[in-house]
């Protein structure tokens, strides 16, 4: 059964390199479509069979496996998976990556200037998939090395989607996505092998398997591990995005095509906090505890900065941006709550998943709209309800999400971040910080009301009025077709469901995040200090596996 | 006598690689044309039995400096990427003006052997060859010293005579006298390493310095010959020819500069660094860490403002030379590591893998330069960015080419630059020079980053950039053929054969600078 895992990850690589191949095969865009979507399906099938043959009430990591890759430099395909890994592959693999292949059928390609040729539309669907491919891999390796090659392979996949297939700042765009991440990321590198060095001094062997380095970085000096800390943040708070590091992402949403923006802000941007969680606080714990405040001060900034950027948006799309960005505050100050319940670091996994939810759908609602009106244009839209209602149901029940309406799947992750937050132990975050985040959801609420009003109710902007638009014209325009209902309601369902019972999510990965927040969360509480000098505190599951092997 | 025997049946590849030589003069110089096509393929074929030859030379006995197969290893790499090297190169000879007025000349019956290029240009190609491995086979100074201007002065002539232009003509004579220069820099610093320990061979000149320690004079004998040596890998301070020779150097003949000299320098860095050991002398690991740093810093700080692509390519392998310096200052693997197998953390051995790894994807690089040309300017050669701009559309093989060959360069996994960059950062990370090798690692990702500007430039060009609709391939196959081989080898390098490789490059450097008992009690008995 160990092999399922590389299979969810290889079987999206090779049919990318499939759509790639010269034969003609891909001429024609619906059939190309097809078999994509089958793809996909296949991928989604698979991470419904992992999570079939997964043992829920075992917080280890489980389907291990390694394959080895360098042996000689220590590195290895190595993977497995936790609840937190799981949950991640499931909403990728299951929901995302099938959507975003439904998606792109509505896709309107232009390579430059000129229209759409045959093959491009492969192409662009072989750019979705070695994303979905790279996504994978990081949320399963169990190498740090592993780990690091596929947060990096998610770079050009993006960035081709971006600069291929954008709009027209569409390279420019691009390419300051790739600086930005490619700067910070060097940095982990940079950590990872200095662990890696701290490792081998400890066990006279190179490896990259993050339990040798767990078992490593507890030996290490709280100076050491705060310049560890900074490398290591250093790539995991750009992909985020942190402010002040967001600046790629409102520019790199404006310019991809939906389905890609899909994949950057839905997916691309988790695996900042998953690294963060997986990597940056087990591997540094005293670091983490120490410069919790820092981060927590950015991360209230850019949860304020970024939602009164987004209330001035006109641009929809730029709009979910910054709402993104405000979003992925409350995340990073979940994790870096260290409450003694661990309550924020799960709310913050939880958000990381509901927001990959809503905002997909945001996003896709938003692709749909212009679409059909041609414009983004807050001020040249309006009155939605009356000639798409099914898109404005759509897009009114994502938008409430955001906003973390009760009942819905944000309420929960909101609440549980800001709940963590409270709780803090004094000298980490607490009560002030949390104050600072909860202006965030007013201000959220007021920007995605805005956005909800201004496209869905207002009256009809110059986009949909003049003598052309008649009612009937409107209606037919409006209509939503059967693909993009299909695309939009496990969205919508996702939402809705993990909002009534978040237990689905929040039992599993309890055990797993306590674990790696648990040597930090310790130090942070004061808890038997003891603790900070032991690698592997027996109330941490997923590092006891290390001890045993 | 007997020694000198036995060194020659170590020497299999070179003799056959000269035999190579004097045909293509024989070939190239021969009053029929075909004989005369035949040139490019006798000096392949030279190369080919060279290659298989170093599976049967006998066991060489214990390197003196403890790199035990290091010419083996060697001339693997640098007969596998010269072979590509050829592969570019080959018809080079035939495009130029002196040639082609000769031929038909030639056919009439009147054939004039000075204006025959064919046989030099090949046989100088081997001859540079051969420098490079006898460089890694050398046991002397005064035979490293011979075979380090065996491979630069056919480089001067391969520069001078295959471009029809004054550039050529001026950037063989700026090779030819800073590479005179750096020769008499590191000549002196070898004699002074001959006037502290009184031996040109290895064995006895490390046996000597373990026991007497590092002289002042020994000392600054190292000295002179690193800054020497820098000449030859183009680093800081000696770099400054780089950018105005590659830029007049006809492309496949700056592949080669770019490949062959920069093996040589580092095999011979290791060498000389070698003789005193790890670590190094204070005074000459700090050398060796400015110049790194600056090295790096300054190549792509320049290469990133560069528009010609055969200027930033330069500047891209003057960066590269920084980082391999890395390596140089790491040495060879803590005792706990060598005994571990792993070549991570053996800093020499980073250098013997990133050194094919480079050359895989520089070749990669300017193949494809090599192979385009613009309806611009009466079929010139590309040069810069915009000649490339929208190309995948017409070349998507050559365009895929390029960008693996830059993503290599810039060291994203898991392409073999990748895993050459985490073997220099793990050794550099391991060495336990605090604080300076927290910083060199921070130099090392920082300028990663740098460099990502220009060679995300150089790869992402054709596929984003508006169409400039003028460049298109001109029919040289081999040149197709060179540079998807070398593309496919970066990513096998990276993915399969990184392990086998890291293994022998490790296996080779593991002892470097251990010299054995019995030497030391041997020179100890000669010095009473």
């Amino acid at each position: 059964m160990s092999l399922l895992l590389p299979l969810l990850v290889f079987l999206p690589l090779i049919f990318a390199g499939v759509l790639r191949l010269p034969l003609g095969l891909w001429r024609c865009r619906a059939s190309t479509w097809k078999v994509s979507l089958g793809v996909a399906a296949a991928t989604g099938l698979i991470a419904l069979l992992l999570a079939a043959t997964f043992d829920y009430g075992d917080a280890e990591i489980q389907m291990r496996g390694s394959i080895p890759w360098i042996p000689s430099l220590g590195l290895s395909f190595s993977y497995g998976l936790d609840a937190v890994s799981l949950w991640l592959v499931l909403v990728s693999a299951v929901v995302l990556l099938p959507v975003v292949v439904l998606a792109s059928w509505g896709e309107k390609l232009q390579v430059g200037a000129s229209e759409e040729q045959p093959g491009d539309f492969a192409a662009f669907l072989s750019w979705v998939f070695v994303l979905g491919a790279a996504l994978m891999g990081v949320f399963v390796a169990q190498d740090a090395i592993l780990f690091y090659a596929f947060f990096e392979l998610t770079l050009i996949p993006a960035v081709f989607l971006i600069a291929r297939f954008g709009g027209p700042e569409r390279v420019r765009a691009a390419m300051t996505y790739f600086f930005f991440a490619f700067t910070g990321s060097v940095f982990t590198l940079a950590g990872l092998l200095y662990v890696g060095w701290v490792s081998a001094e400890a066990n006279g062997v190179w490896s990259f398997e993050f339990d040798a380095l767990y078992a490593a970085a507890a030996t290490m000096s709280p100076t050491q591990q705060g310049w560890l800390l900074a490398a290591l943040l250093a790539g995991f708070l750009v992909k985020t995005p942190m402010f002040p590091l967001h600046t790629w992402l409102p520019a790199a949403h404006e310019q991809a095509p939906s389905a890609g923006s899909v994949d950057v802000a839905a997916l691309v941007l988790k695996i900042g906090p998953f690294g963060i969680l997986k990597l940056a606080i087990p591997l540094a714990p005293v670091a983490a505890v120490n410069f919790a405040p820092v981060i927590g001060a950015l991360a209230c900034v850019g949860v304020v900065y970024a939602a009164l950027c987004a209330w001035v948006q006109r641009d929809a799309k730029k709009l979910i941006a910054y709402s993104s960005i405000s979003h992925m505050g409350f995340c990073l100050l979940g994790l870096f709550a260290f409450d003694a319940g661990g309550i924020g670091a799960n709310g913050a996994i939880f958000y990381m998943l509901a927001h990959g939810l809503a905002t997909g759908g945001l996003i896709l609602c938003v692709g749909i709209v212009f679409d059909r009106f041609g414009t983004r244009d807050l001020t040249r839209l309006g009155g939605l309800a009356s000639v798409a209602p099914g898109l404005a149901f759509f897009f009114v029940l994502f938008a409430m999400t955001s906003v973390g309406l009760p009942g819905l799947n944000g309420f929960v992750g909101e609440f549980l971040t800001m709940l963590g937050t409270f709780q803090s132990p004094t000298g980490v975050l607490g009560p002030a910080y949390a104050a600072v985040a909860a202006t965030g959801v007013v201000l959220a609420a007021i920007y995605l009301l805005h956005l909800t009003a201004k496209i869905v109710w207002s009256a009809p902007g110059n986009a949909l009025s003049g003598p052309e638009h008649t009612t009937e014209i409107l209606k037919t325009k409006g209509k939503l077709q059967r693909r993009e209902f299909a695309m939009l309601a496990p969205l919508a369902l996702g939402c809705v469901l993990l909002g009534v019972f978040p237990q689905l999510i929040l039992g599993p990965i309890e055990q797993p995040v306590a674990g790696y927040v648990a040597d930090a969360t310790a130090i942070a509480n004061d808890v038997e200090p003891a603790l900070a000098n032991t690698p592997i505190p027996d109330s941490s599951p997923p590092l006891v596996a290390a001890s045993a092997e | 006598m007997e020694v000198l025997l036995q060194k020659i049946t170590t020497l299999w590849p070179e003799i056959t690689l000269l035999l190579g030589a004097i045909s293509c003069l024989v070939t190239g110089l021969h009053p029929s044309r075909a004989a005369r096509n035949l040139t490019p393929w006798v000096a392949a074929l030279s190369m080919g039995v060279a290659s298989l030859l170093v599976a049967f030379v006998p066991e060489p006995t214990a390197h003196p400096l403890g790199y035990d197969g290091l010419s083996a290893y060697i001339e693997l790499a640098v007969l596998g990427v010269g072979l590509l090297l050829l592969a570019v190169a080959a018809g080079l000879p035939d495009v130029v003006k002196q040639h082609r007025r000769s031929e038909p000349a030639a056919d009439r019956g009147r054939f004039e052997p000075a204006d025959a290029l064919k046989g030099e240009f090949y046989a100088f190609f081997l001859l540079s060859i051969t420098g490079c491995l006898m460089t890694a086979g050398a046991s002397d100074l005064v035979w490293l010293f011979l075979a380090l201007e065996l491979v630069s002065l056919p480089t001067y002539v391969m520069i001078a005579t295959t471009r029809d232009s004054s550039l050529a003509q001026e950037s063989a004579i700026k090779y030819f006298f800073l590479g005179a220069m750096s020769a008499a820099m590191f000549l002196y610093g070898f004699a002074l390493i001959y006037g502290a320990t009184g031996f040109t061979d290895f064995a006895n000149i490390s046996a000597t310095v373990q026991m007497q320690g590092v002289t002042p004079m020994m000392t600054v004998g190292l000295v002179l010959a690193v800054l020497g040596l820098c000449f030859k890998v183009a680093a800081v301070p000696m770099h400054v020819y780089a950018a105005d020779v590659y830029e007049g150097a006809a492309t496949p003949v700056t592949a080669f500069l770019a490949f062959v000299p920069k093996v040589a320098g580092f095999v011979a860095l290791m060498i000389v660094l070698g003789l005193v050991g790890w670590p190094l002398p204070k005074a000459v690991v700090t050398l060796l860490a400015v110049i790194a740093v600056l090295t790096m810093t300054l190549g792509n700080l320049l290469a990133v403002v560069q528009t010609s692509l055969k200027r930033m390519l330069a500047y891209s392998s003057i960066a590269q030379s920084g980082y391999l310096m890395l390596g140089l200052i790491a040495g060879p693997a803590a005792v706990a590591a060598a005994t571990s197998g792993m070549a991570i953390g053996n800093g020499l051995a980073a250098i013997l893998f990133y050194l094919p790894a480079y050359g895989l994807a520089t070749v990669a690089a300017f193949a494809v330069v090599a192979a385009l040309r613009t309806n611009k300017d009466a079929d010139a050669e590309v040069e810069t960015y915009d000649d490339l701009a929208g190309l995948a559309k017409r070349q998507p093989v050559l365009c895929g080419v390029l960008l693996i060959a830059a993503l290599s360069l810039v060291g994203l996994p898991p392409l073999a630059g990748f895993a050459g960059k985490v073997m220099l950062g793990g050794s550099i990370a391991q060495s336990g020079i605090q604080p300076l090798s927290a910083l060199l690692l921070f130099a090392l990702v920082l300028n990663s980053a740098i460099s990502a500007a220009y060679y995300l430039r150089l790869g992402l060009t054709p596929f984003f950039g508006g169409d400039a609709e003028t460049t298109h391939p001109r029919g040289v196959p081999l040149r197709f053929v060179a540079a998807s081989l070398a593309a496919v080898g970066v990513v096998v390098m990276g993915l399969v054969l990184g392990s086998p490789i890291a293994t022998a490059a490790h296996d080779v450097t593991k002892h470097a600078g251990q010299v054995p008992v019995e030497a030391v009690a041997a020179a100890a008995l000669s010095s009473e």
